[in-house]
């Protein structure tokens, strides 16, 4: 298990490095200036500008720099939004509010979604199973931000039962871009559970618990359930992928001060260094999140836990 | 001798897409205290389903009883409830399936499963469950059981597998175990040791055994009875010694005669023509009468009746009946019969 | 024997000859692979409903714009922020014209003037909504196809060559996949839109530079898991060219999984269309897609819920029913298949 893990690390370094210089040099061939108001400048303000920046040494010398940096956690500083303000701080200022409506989606979608799928499968075609195989194609087919403007339009605006937006009001301010957050991973894991649970409750070592005598609910919870929640966390990954996305656009949606929204302003000013950054950011979660989820699937799974990682 | 089970005229359909599947069509037979019945048939004869049918583990959304009763201690089983049902498996009537290495549950360790019907149908606690356990494995005979307690199904092989699934079936000390090819999926050398140790433990603890099996090797060596089925029927039923020396129905004569033998002569080994019948739209009559060298007319338009050839043999095969021609059986059929006192080519008196 | 026989007819007992034809006549009669799952899927009710709604659609996409009577691009200033209204229909109290306007249910149309009938209303700028609607369908549903068929054939080609040659071939290969998925799509999605001209071929190119990854994985893991098998050996061991043995005997097993993870890209495709749209970094104006009108409508929410309402509802169709097919052909090519 640990030369497996070592392994991954290995990979996810390398994936790292490569992203890292990746963006880099993507953001040195973009048309333009990296300062926006370059065209109102004199060239030789233009040059003082650039030089306090750091921006006149050569390309390989900046790419080092950067590189040396990224290791400590530099992410270099904001040259268009927040003149000279150092990247890693904007990034971790804005960690909390995106850190929260994620993690509030993701834990409700998915004990909302393993419920519905486990209800759906235990009563199969029953039409509690139609219901929520309905939900969950809907929860996969309609794009977070079309729900989310939905949620917004319906909940906030019309029955004003939450903030329209901003995140002023605490908690309130996060339910509903929670609940936006939550339909995926909700869909998903309703699906992948109902499949998984299918599966399982025709599985030869059901028929033997039955045969033991256990009764319905016995079935379900001490011999189903776990073995078709193992496997959802093979899902996790993609699921956090979703939220990622989702956090851009419900972010936007609903004012939230969160590094998803900060992204795509900075996309809309062309802060390159602040696109870099939490570019570098997000891949470095999302990796995190694939090594975890792999790792977890050895430690929960007795069968790969004990023979010693995946071949 | 004490009659255990009684399964009489049962029916049971598949409810499917294409149509109703009469897996079973009208099965009688009665099972005896501490007996072994084999029950033989190939692949989609019914065999499988009637063990499953007694205990009930047939889909309740497409299984349907159509017909007839399964008496076990005065009940009749198709018409409990599932809360009785629940009482009586795995304490009255225990099973063994076909597959060990699929039968356990992958994330639970195999003490958990042994002890899980002592803890459901006996009042135990834990830790005495937990030594009942020990000694089943020890007494299926695996080493260090106090060790392998915490292990979990896939660090054990799967003969030790079938043990284990064994020990879990004899927990309660069930009048009735119910094995459903219990060897097929494993090694001829610990088919074997498996078929050692159930005829050791029916000694120790004094069980029925249904044995369902399309092996006649198996057959000879474990069973007292055997119950032929095709079709969804039982064709013949006796003791083994009837079944495998004095055969009656034409299906079992080709049962036998493609059973390899150290004595076989021919190089090559005789096979069924053709295919089992479609249960979706049974054939009228004798179902085997459509692979049947010996199918007279009346087997294309009528049902045959059970003949009753010893108190303990019979069979349902028009060519019993006193009008029907003699046939002469396939000639390695009539080798057998040659050393079964009673039968046509009986050959021992004459020396 | 003590049994009673009744009385049987004369000749009961005579001898039939044994006819092997009849005996194997009771087989079914056997449905080829495809057959069966053609049979299976046309009982899913959401798959046959899903091809006969995405049929529509697609036949929307391609009429719309012609039969209306309106420019996608054309701008009548005075016609601006109409609600929908259609004939016949509008009798009904809804696509009747009827907007808010100051906080009272007024009709519109009326109000403005206007004789022509908009059907979905028209935008901020007095576009037919209709037209624009269409229109949009189309670009997204090409972009969508355009993109799902490259990462076909890239991940097919990739994932072939990987999974049947093997060895150092496969190492060197997964090893470079690895990387590349370890890459969160997102991220080389924008990164591309960023640095090409943004447009329709840019969404293209930025959604299938890692998106073939997906399928070249699931074909590579079925090549490897049939070359293996017997029947492929056998074919090998009669002497069949490595091309034959592609074509004729890996090809059709591993079509099942191709087709079913097309279905899969494609609303993958759509979606990410529209949220790139969504965030700025789409088409430009005046090109439509349905994300760019879902952002469009968006900024309108308040005043004017059709302008999103709309395009949101046909993204969604569309969405759904992919997915529903998707489901559909999974079940009836595969049902054991998970990935």
């Amino acid at each position: 298990m640990a030369r497996y893990i070592g392994k991954r690390m290995f990979y996810m370094l390398i994936t790292l490095i490569l992203i890292a210089t990746f963006t880099f040099f993507l953001m040195k061939i973009l048309p333009g200036s990296p300062i926006a108001s370059a065209d109102r400048l004199s060239p030789e303000q233009r040059a003082i500008v650039e030089a306090s920046y750091g921006l006149d040494r050569p390309l390989p010398v900046q790419y080092f720099d950067y590189m040396f940096g990224l290791v400590q956690g530099d992410l270099g500083v904001s040259i268009n939004q927040f003149k000279g303000a150092p990247v890693t701080d904007i990034i971790l200022n804005r960690i909390g509010p995106s850190a929260q409506i994620g993690f509030q989606g993701m834990l409700f979608g998915t004990i909302l979604g393993i419920l519905f799928g486990m209800v759906a499968a235990v009563k199969q075609n029953s039409w509690i199973d139609y219901a929520s195989t309905t939900v969950a194609i809907i929860g996969i087919s309609i794009p977070s931000f079309v729900f989310a403007s939905l949620l917004q339009y319906w909940l906030a605006v019309e029955w004003q039962l939450f903030p329209v937006a901003f995140w002023k009001e605490g908690f309130m301010s996060s339910v509903l871009p929670s609940l936006a957050l939550a339909m995926f991973p909700l869909a998903t894991a309703a699906r992948f559970i109902r499949s998984e649970m299918i599966e399982v409750l025709g599985s030869d070592y059901i028929t033997l618990a039955k045969a033991k005598g256990a009764s319905g609910s016995e079935i379900a919870f001490k011999h189903a359930f776990r073995n078709a929640l193992i496997p959802l966390i093979t899902v996790l990954g993609p699921m956090a992928v979703s939220i990622l996305t989702g956090s851009l656009v419900v972010e936007q949606i609903f004012a939230i001060p969160g590094i998803g929204e900060q992204f795509v302003t900075s996309i809309m000013v062309q802060d390159f260094s602040i696109i870099m950054g939490t570019t570098i950011f997000f891949s470095v979660f999302l990796i995190l999140v694939i090594l975890i989820v792999d790792v977890l699937y050895g430690v929960i799974d007795p069968r790969i836990r004990l023979s010693g990682g995946k071949s | 001798m004490e009659k255990i089970l009684q399964i009489k005229d049962l029916e049971l359909s598949f409810n499917t897409f294409a149509g109703e599947v009469k897996a079973i069509r009208g099965v009688n037979f009665d099972l005896y205290k501490g007996e072994t019945l084999a029950i033989v048939g190939e692949s989609g004869s019914g065999k499988s389903v009637t063990s499953k049918s007694i205990m009930r583990l047939l889909p309740e959304s497409s299984a349907e009883f159509k017909n007839g009763e399964i008496l076990f201690g005065g009940r009749d089983l198709t018409k409990l409830s599932d809360k009785e049902m629940q009482k009586i498996r795995g304490k009255e009537i225990s099973m063994i399936f076909q597959d060990p290495m699929t039968s356990l549950n992958p994330t639970m360790p195999i003490g958990r499963q042994i002890t899980e019907p002592l803890l459901k149908h006996q009042k135990i606690s834990k830790p005495e469950a937990r030594k009942v356990a020990i000694d089943l494995l020890r007494l299926v005979g695996m080493p260090k059981p106090e060790l392998r307690m915490k292990q979990y199904p896939h660090q054990f092989s799967g003969g030790q597998r079938q043990r284990i699934v064994i020990a879990i079936s004899l927990a309660c000390n069930p009048q009735i175990l119910i094995a459903d090819e219990p060897t097929t999926a494993l090694d001829v050398t610990i088919q074997a040791q498996i078929l050692e140790l159930m005829k050791d433990l029916q000694r120790k603890i004094d069980t029925s055994i249904i044995f369902i099996t399309h092996d006649l090797g198996v057959v000879a060596n474990v069973a007292d009875r055997v119950a032929v089925m095709y079709g969804g029927k039982i064709v013949e039923i006796g003791t083994v010694d009837e079944i495998f020396y004095n055969p009656q129905h034409p299906y079992t004569w080709g049962l036998l005669s493609s059973m390899p033998s150290l004595d076989t002569e021919d190089a090559k080994l005789y096979t069924i023509p053709g295919t089992p019948p479609d249960l979706l739209e049974p054939p009228k009559g004798d179902a085997f009468a459509l692979r049947s060298e010996y199918a007279m007319k009346i087997d294309m338009e009528m049902d045959p009746p059970f003949f009753e050839i010893s108190d303990t043999h019979k069979a349902a095969t028009w060519l019993l009946h006193p009008d029907a021609p003699k046939v002469e059986p396939p000639l390695s059929v009539i080798e057998r019969m040659k050393k079964f006192p009673g039968s046509r080519y009986y050959e021992g008196s004459k020396n | 024997m003590s049994q009673n026989y009744e009385k049987l007819p004369q000749g009961s007992f005579d001898r039939i000859p044994k006819d092997t034809k009849q005996a194997e006549r009771i087989s079914k009669p056997s449905v080829s692979f495809w057959q069966d799952a053609w049979r299976r899927l046309k009982k899913n009710k959401g798959a046959i409903f899903s091809i006969i709604l995405f049929g529509l659609i697609v036949i929307m996409a391609l009429l719309g714009p012609v039969i209306s009577p309106y420019e996608p691009n054309d701008q009548t200033i005075t016609h601006a922020n109409l609600p929908p209204k259609i004939p016949v229909i509008e009798n009904l109290g809804i696509f009747n014209g009827v907007g808010e306007l100051g906080g009272q249910e007024v009709d519109l149309y009326e109000l403005k003037n206007v004789d022509q009938n908009y059907w979905f209303g028209t935008d901020g700028l007095g576009r037919d909504m209709f037209s624009r609607v269409w229109q949009g369908t189309q670009v997204s549903l090409f972009i969508a196809f355009a993109a799902a068929l490259i990462d076909m054939v890239i991940g097919v080609v990739y994932g072939g060559i990987s999974g049947y040659f093997g060895g150092r071939v496969d190492d060197i290969m997964q090893r470079i996949v690895e990387i590349l998925s370890g890459i969160p799509n997102l991220v080389v999605v924008i990164l591309f839109i960023m640095i090409m001209d943004p447009g329709i071929l840019a969404i293209i190119i930025a959604l299938t530079i890692t998106g073939w990854t997906g399928m070249s994985r699931v074909v590579r893991g079925q090549v490897l898991k049939y070359k293996n098998q017997e029947f492929v050996l056998a074919a090998r061991t009669l002497g069949a060219s490595d091309n034959r043995i592609i074509w004729k005997h890996l090809m059709p097993n591993v079509l099942g999984v191709i087709i079913i993870n097309t279905m899969f890209t494609i609303p993958g495709a759509i979606f990410f269309e529209a949220f790139l749209s969504f965030i700025g970094l789409g088409l430009q104006a005046p090109d439509a897609s349905l994300g760019t009108l879902i952002n469009d409508g968006y900024k309108l929410i308040q005043y004017q819920p059709h302008i999103l309402a709309i395009p949101a509802f046909v993204l969604s169709l569309i969405m759904i029913s992919f997915n529903l097919i998707g489901d559909g052909l999974r079940d009836a090519l595969d049902p054991k298949m998970k990935d």
